[in-house]
């Protein structure tokens, strides 16, 4: 099996100046990756366009970037055939405009899970606008399972799509055969290092503009992070509700209300300085659709996480019923949007990174 | 001061690594300086947009080389093996100032590589710069940038203005369209040779440089160097002097750079356009081979080579930029770059019938396969060429740089051909090569030029305008 993303035929001549060239080679992984090859195949490619972190230091150092006439632009073309690889690998496909199907997958996944969630608490014995209190306050509002069997099975779906494309992508560009546990280690701790953002000897990424620069290295961090912090909280009240019978609300100083707390603010502080940096950021390295999905799930991220943090501040009050609503609402929107979106892209770039570590050694 | 004249202590005409060098040491004596660059903000930075690494003497143990030491004597007997160092003082004057080029350039923003990685064996003598020499370019113009260093770009500098045979006064710039006079205490010129200036070259090698390519940028046309010279600047380096190499003949004429290097020769055969082998492909290696074949090119019929390989040495040399002509006959290939197939088959045949047989094919060392009893002769990786399918390679020579430029004192003073020198005025980088270098060329050392000498003619320049 080989990829069926189209690679437009400038950017294999582009990739075949970069191999006649070569004075990049000391920036990133990509270039002695593609160092390695005298012609390039389509998963050649995927495979290259996933290992790109978009530091874009080889488009500022580019003699060859336009308007020369080998029009030279590597972080631009790889990120149009990244946002190929999400629309490709996601089943079912999309064939084109991922960014619009994403924007309707939150919108409408939103929207449904507003209403039927809505509907569920207005009819609840209290009604919406009680103040409610103590264990179960949360259940009283949303029934357990009318809460727990959409986000499992939407959660699953998600998963299971994810995963599907990863494997998909990574046999194609070769990363399934022969993979030891020290590559897979070694690729992960390039991966929680975020260690492509940090610009190698360059100091940092050419981001948001031409000046090295540290600051989307640190939100990223506290975006990834912080998804880690709540994904842990998460799991924490888990046991804690179905191992010990202790039903949320928690207390602010117990496990969950600490890990999510902490991921929620890093997720909002991340996800607000990476939407701050790509306003501001250059737009000639820059692919528009793969900008767009960028927006979209920042601004998901951004939206769980602020809901979910006035959920916390606000819980005691009147507003905890509407509250739960909307950040339930928002986080079924953001599964049901994330194969198809930026979410994804961690999953790609880890399997371009064992490949890395598998065609290196 | 005229009205609405502009006056600054230092202008520093020309944008390249010379030049920035220059205006950022000019700017550590001097509060104003100005930096005249010829291109659009994209283009800027010259020759030095191309570059890749510099050569330096050092001591064992430095960071981003292999660590072992390159001695200025080592340096010196290298340079005076390319037949540059006529000029002995000059020579120790380059080779001791190396020895800083690192350290100015790592305290003025300039990144490295780390060493190990790279197509080049040049990683003991030479540093690369962490992405080449645009990226150092970049870093130079954002640290003049933050020092306060005026830069104006599409600017061209018409005339440099002299009181008397002595003295400069400032320079006539033109900006879009519109030319205007500024004033300074001193003046650095960093421009750069005449090798983009078809007609200039044309004067010596007539209409063949309509068959040569210009690597480099566009913009070096020798204007400031023409006029210095009628003004009676007195010229060091042979005014028919470039450096060259053979690079793919379907590349661009002007600003092609690195990427239109072709290393093909060594291991096939390269003929003219009579289908004639015409010099020994298997001299020598890579970088001292690289040298020599554009004057080689040059030298044949319309200024054209071609190179043929088999599938057994063409992964033997980096990829090209263009593909090759690629046939299962050498006549086939031969018909495709317009050669006579009849012609070139049988000097293949006849190559391959020379060839000594028992020896082993090495790419890596000057190796014991030799052809016998064949004009030329190809003393180092002769192996048949008889595994289709065949491929062929058109080359032309590329112009690198050119070697005319104006005589200098140990401080970068410009000389007049009277005697003499101009007190304040300065040159520094390819513009001033000639006193370094005569004919060949050390990989790495442009840069070295720039930065030694446009540190001393900063400084100078600086000194002087401080008064």
């Amino acid at each position: 099996m080989s990829t069926d993303v189209k690679i437009p035929d400038q950017t294999f001549w582009q990739l075949e100046v970069c191999n006649a060239c070569r004075y990049c080679e000391g920036y990133c992984a990509v270039f002695p990756a593609l160092e390695r090859k005298r012609r390039f195949s389509p998963d050649d490619v995927v495979y290259l366009a996933n290992l790109c972190h978009d530091c874009r230091a080889c488009f500022y150092a580019c003699m060859y970037a336009p308007p020369h006439e080998f029009g030279v632009n590597i972080p631009k073309a790889l990120a149009e055939v990244r946002e190929q690889t999400y629309s490709q690998y996601a089943l079912p496909r999309v064939v084109q405009n991922l960014a619009q199907r994403n924007a309707s997958l939150l919108l409408i996944g939103g929207l449904v899970s507003l209403i039927g969630f809505g509907i569920v608490a207005v009819s609840s014995p209290l009604g919406l606008f009680t103040a409610r209190q103590g264990p179960g306050a949360f259940y009283s509002v949303i029934p357990w399972l009318v809460m727990m069997v959409p986000a499992l099975l939407l959660s699953l779906y998600a998963v299971g799509v994810m995963l599907a494309g990863a494997f998909a992508f990574a046999r194609d560009i070769g990363a399934r055969s022969n993979v030891t546990w020290r590559q897979a280690l070694g690729a992960a701790g390039e991966a929680f290092s975020l260690r492509y953002l940090r610009g190698g000897t360059a100091g940092g990424c050419f981001y948001p503009t031409e000046r090295t620069s540290n600051s989307r290295l640190l939100f990223h961090m506290l975006v990834f992070y912080g998804f880690i912090s709540a994904f842990v909280a998460t799991v924490i009240a888990a046991i804690m509700q179905d191992a010990f019978g202790l039903e949320p609300p928690y207390p602010i100083l117990s496990p969950p209300v600490i890990f999510g707390s902490i991921g929620g603010i890093a997720m909002v502080v991340g996800a607000t300085g990476l939407l701050a940096l790509k306003r501001r950021s250059d737009r000639d390295p820059a692919d528009g659709s793969s900008m767009n999905l960028d927006w979209l799930f920042l601004l998901s991220l951004n939206v769980v996480s602020i809901t979910g943090m006035l959920l916390l501040i606000l819980r005691e009050t009147p507003l905890m019923g509407v509250l739960l609503v909307i950040h339930l609402a928002t986080v079924l929107a953001l599964y049901v949007s994330a194969p198809y979106g930026k979410f994804a892209h961690f999953l790609y770039r880890y399997a371009a990174l064992i490949q890395n570590r598998i065609e290196s050694r | 001061m005229a009205n609405g004249e502009r006056q600054y202590d230092v202008i520093v005409v020309g944008g390249g690594n010379a030049g920035l060098v220059a205006a950022l040491s000019a700017r550590h004596v001097v509060d104003s300086v100005l930096l005249l660059e010829r291109a659009p903000t994209w283009q800027r930075g010259g020759n030095s947009r191309h570059t890749r690494d510099i050569r330096y003497a050092h001591p064992a143990g430095e960071p981003f080389t292999t660590g072992e030491a390159y001695p200025v004597e080592e340096l010196l007997d290298d340079l005076q093996k390319v037949g540059g160092g006529h000029n002995q003082e000059m020579a120790n004057l380059i080779v001791e100032g190396s020895c800083g080029v690192a350290e100015f350039m790592t305290a003025h923003g300039v990144r490295w590589q780390d060493p190990l990685r790279g197509t080049l064996h040049l990683s003991r003598t030479n540093r690369f710069m962490l992405g080449g020499g645009k990226a150092l370019v970049n870093s130079y113009y954002q640290t003049a940038e933050s020092m306060g260093i005026h830069v104006e770009y599409e600017a061209s500098v018409e005339d440099i203005v002299l009181d008397g045979s002595e003295r400069v006064t400032g320079v006539v710039v033109e900006r879009s369209g519109t030319r205007s006079f500024i004033g300074a205490r001193s003046v650095v010129v960093t421009c750069g040779g005449f090798e983009a200036n078809l007609d200039w070259l044309r004067r010596y090698w007539g209409d063949a440089v309509d068959n040569y390519v210009i690597r480099g940028t566009p913009y070096n046309d020798g204007r400031v160097l023409a006029n210095l010279l009628d003004k009676g600047a007195a010229t060091a380096g042979d005014p028919k002097g470039f450096h060259a190499v053979a690079l793919d003949a379907r590349s661009p004429k002007f600003d092609g750079g690195i990427a239109t290097r072709l290393d093909a020769v060594p291991f096939g055969i390269a003929v003219n356009k009579h289908g004639q082998r015409f010099y020994d492909e298997g001299e020598d290696f890579w970088p001292k081979r690289y040298a020599i074949w554009g004057r080689l090119i040059a030298e044949q019929p319309d200024q054209l080579a071609y190179a043929f390989v088999d599938s057994r040495t063409i992964d033997c040399f980096l990829t090209s930029l263009y593909r090759p002509y690629e046939a299962n006959t050498i006549g086939e290939v031969a018909s495709m770059l317009g050669l006579d197939p009849e012609v070139v088959s049988s000097t293949v045949r006849e190559f391959n019938a020379s060839i000594v047989p028992g020896g082993t094919f090495d790419p890596g060392s000057l190796d014991s396969c030799h052809t016998a009893d064949l004009t030329p002769t190809k003393s180092h990786w002769a192996v048949p060429i008889e595994t289709p399918p065949f491929f062929g390679y058109p080359l032309r020579p590329g112009i690198t740089f050119t070697y005319l430029g104006l005589a200098v004192d140990r401080c970068c003073r410009v000389q007049m051909s009277s005697g003499g020198a101009v007190e304040n005025l300065f040159a520094a980088g390819e513009i001033m090569s000639g006193n370094i270098l005569r004919s060949g060329y050390l990989a790495g050392f442009g840069l070295t030029i720039g930065t030694v000498f446009g540190q001393i003619a900063g400084t100078e320049a600086g000194r002087y305008a401080h008064g």
